[in-house]
């Protein structure tokens, strides 16, 4: 149940960001969602995208270091509530956040996570009748 | 002086061919017999020992004497992490402490004098060395050692300290902090004796202009001895070298050839007195030239130039002897990074700073920044433990470096010594 993330090493630097998105934009990939962590020296590029093997691959062949961690997507209905009901569930679970970016294309809205404890947190917003997007879905996304 | 030299020489190699293994094997492979060395115009026959030399016989391997004589050993950083020990018996110590003693006396500074030495003490031998050499003198020793500046300066105006040893970079530090606390009126300090980093004619007269001192330069290292081999005198005109206990040769750093006086080149010195760990031609990778002529302050020992570097890629970072081979030994064992890295020597306030930059390669790095942090503090760590030196290290990404700089360069030196 878990989508792929793609995950870049970035310098603080002027143009690493232009160079990673030219290269996506080569391979015909399409960028869903990107949240950038940064500390004073460097940053973490993190991103869904339509082909994370691929972008992976390529990002790696120009010399960029990049990889693929294992996320959780939480589909978001567009309602009050639905992010209350969500941290609810994981908190009740005691379950810790590391990171999370929200995502929206022009029809879905989604919740990307990353936990300290993965397989719990599948289970326990199954348990709570929470949509997961899978990867099949995810990549397909309009 | 030569005649003294010739015999002291003669004896010399007598003795570490009788009592090193290491030196009489060494001999023996070039057909040398003691005897073919009647005095210093045959130095040229004998080979020559390397730091590499120490390292493999570490720890005791190239002691002349028997380990009861050894009262005190010393030791520093070699190039791959393994430590260059060196061994002193009772009458080692009793010349390492007139060698420096001459010294402070070249200073103008006696037994009426106070001084101050702000060298660490420990393995290194800039504390103890200073130390002993000032006691020796008679003069009153405070022995501060490296960290609490604020309370040397403190000292330094509630006792009268007349004279101080230390590195230069760390006595200019010790004069804004003298500034900062506003004490520049109220310090009696005379004369200053620094060494064991490189330094240049500018910073002396920098430090001398401030403070109103004479500052000295003393050279030595602990292979030979530890401070006190060579300090220049008031004229500033070269280091006078303590030629009855270490023999100078100035040889060309590649042909290993003997060069002319005033001729840029390695300089090598035998240990004409030394017991413990006695050496011959020992190869100090230190670039200097030497000259014979009679000083203005009419002392005849010969005298080295200013240093001009190193024919090695040794650093010397806030007195610490640093190889970068040290840096890629301890990256390729913690194995959590590759071992491309730059090394970024800077002098900031007075103060050297080291910035390792390491490279991030795809396998190595997380998607968490908290685990990017903990690999940048283990980096840290691991240097610090190889180096002994607190270090900045930045991660990059891959492939910046060599891009940059071209394979075989792994140091930036941002510090002038000219
Ligand atoms: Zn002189």
């Amino acid at each position: 149940m878990f989508v792929k993330q793609l995950t870049v090493f970035l310098e603080n630097k002027v143009g690493s960001l232009q160079e990673i998105t030219d290269i996506l934009r080569e391979n015909n990939i399409n960028v869903f969602s990107i949240s950038l962590a940064d500390t004073s020296e460097y940053g973490l590029l993190r991103m869904i995208v339509s082909n994370p093997e691929l972008g992976r691959e390529q990002l790696c062949n120009a010399g960029i270091s990049a990889r693929l961690t294992d996320v959780i997507a939480v589909r978001l209905e567009n309602r009050v509530g639905t992010l209350a009901e969500l941290f609810n569930v994981i908190a009740g679970a005691d379950i810790g956040i590391e990171y999370m970016y929200a995502m929206a294309t022009s029809k879905t809205g989604a919740m990307i996570l990353k936990t300290n404890n993965q397989e719990k947190t599948i289970a326990a917003l199954q348990a709570a009748r929470i949509h997961i997007l899978d990867e099949n879905t995810m990549y397909h996304l309009q | 002086m030569t005649a003294l030299q010739s015999a002291r020489l003669v004896k010399l190699v007598n003795r570490v061919y009788h009592n090193v293994e290491y030196y009489r094997k060494k001999m023996q492979q070039v057909g040398l017999e003691p005897g073919d060395i009647k005095g210093i115009e045959d130095i040229t026959k004998l080979p020559f020992t390397t730091k590499n030399d120490l390292r493999d016989n570490y720890p005791f391997g190239l002691f002349a004497v028997p380990k009861t004589e050894i009262v005190r050993v010393h030791a520093s950083s070699g190039t791959t992490g393994k430590a260059t020990v060196v061994g002193y018996t009772r009458r080692d110590i009793e010349v390492w402490q007139e060698c420096v003693a001459r010294t402070i006396s070249m200073a103008d500074l006696g037994k009426d004098d106070i001084i101050q030495i702000a060298y660490g003490y420990g393995l290194f031998t800039g504390g103890l060395g200073a130390h002993y050499g000032a006691e020796n003198l008679g003069a009153t020793v405070v022995p501060m050692s490296t960290g609490n500046t604020k309370k040397l300066v403190t000292m330094m105006v509630d006792f009268g300290v007349t004279g101080i040893m230390c590195t230069p970079s760390y006595l200019l530090h010790i004069a804004e902090v003298i500034d900062e606390m506003g004490q520049m009126d109220n310090i009696k300090l005379k004369a200053a004796i620094c060494g064991a980093e490189p330094w240049t004619e500018k910073m002396r007269l920098q430090i001398e202009e401030k403070l109103h001192i004479r500052a000295h330069d003393i050279y030595g290292l602990s292979e030979v001895m530890g401070p006190g081999v060579a300090c220049d005198c008031k004229y500033h005109k070269g280091l006078h070298i303590a030629e009855d206990h270490f023999l100078p040769e100035i040889v060309d750093a590649d042909t290993l050839e003997p060069v002319a006086d005033g001729v840029t080149g390695e300089l090598v010195f035998s240990t004409l007195t030394k017991e413990g760990i006695p050496l011959i031609r020992y190869r100090t990778k230190d670039l200097t030239s030497i000259t014979h002529e009679t000083c203005e302050c009419g002392r005849t020992t010969a005298r080295l130039s200013r240093f001009k570097g190193r024919s090695d890629d040794m650093l010397i970072i806030r007195g610490v002897n640093v190889f970068p081979s040290q840096i890629e030994a301890a990256l390729l064992e913690l194995g959590e990074t590759t071992p491309h890295y730059l090394m970024i020597v800077d002098r900031v306030n007075n103060l050297d700073s080291l910035e390792v930059q390491v490279e991030v390669e795809e396998r190595f790095f997380s998607d968490e920044i908290k685990e990017l942090e903990k690999l940048t503090k283990k980096i840290a760590t691991a240097i610090q433990h190889a180096i002994g030196l607190a270090v900045k290290v930045k991660l990059v990404a891959p492939k910046t470096i060599e891009r940059s700089m071209g394979k075989s360069v792994h140091v930036i030196d941002n510090r002038k010594f000219d």
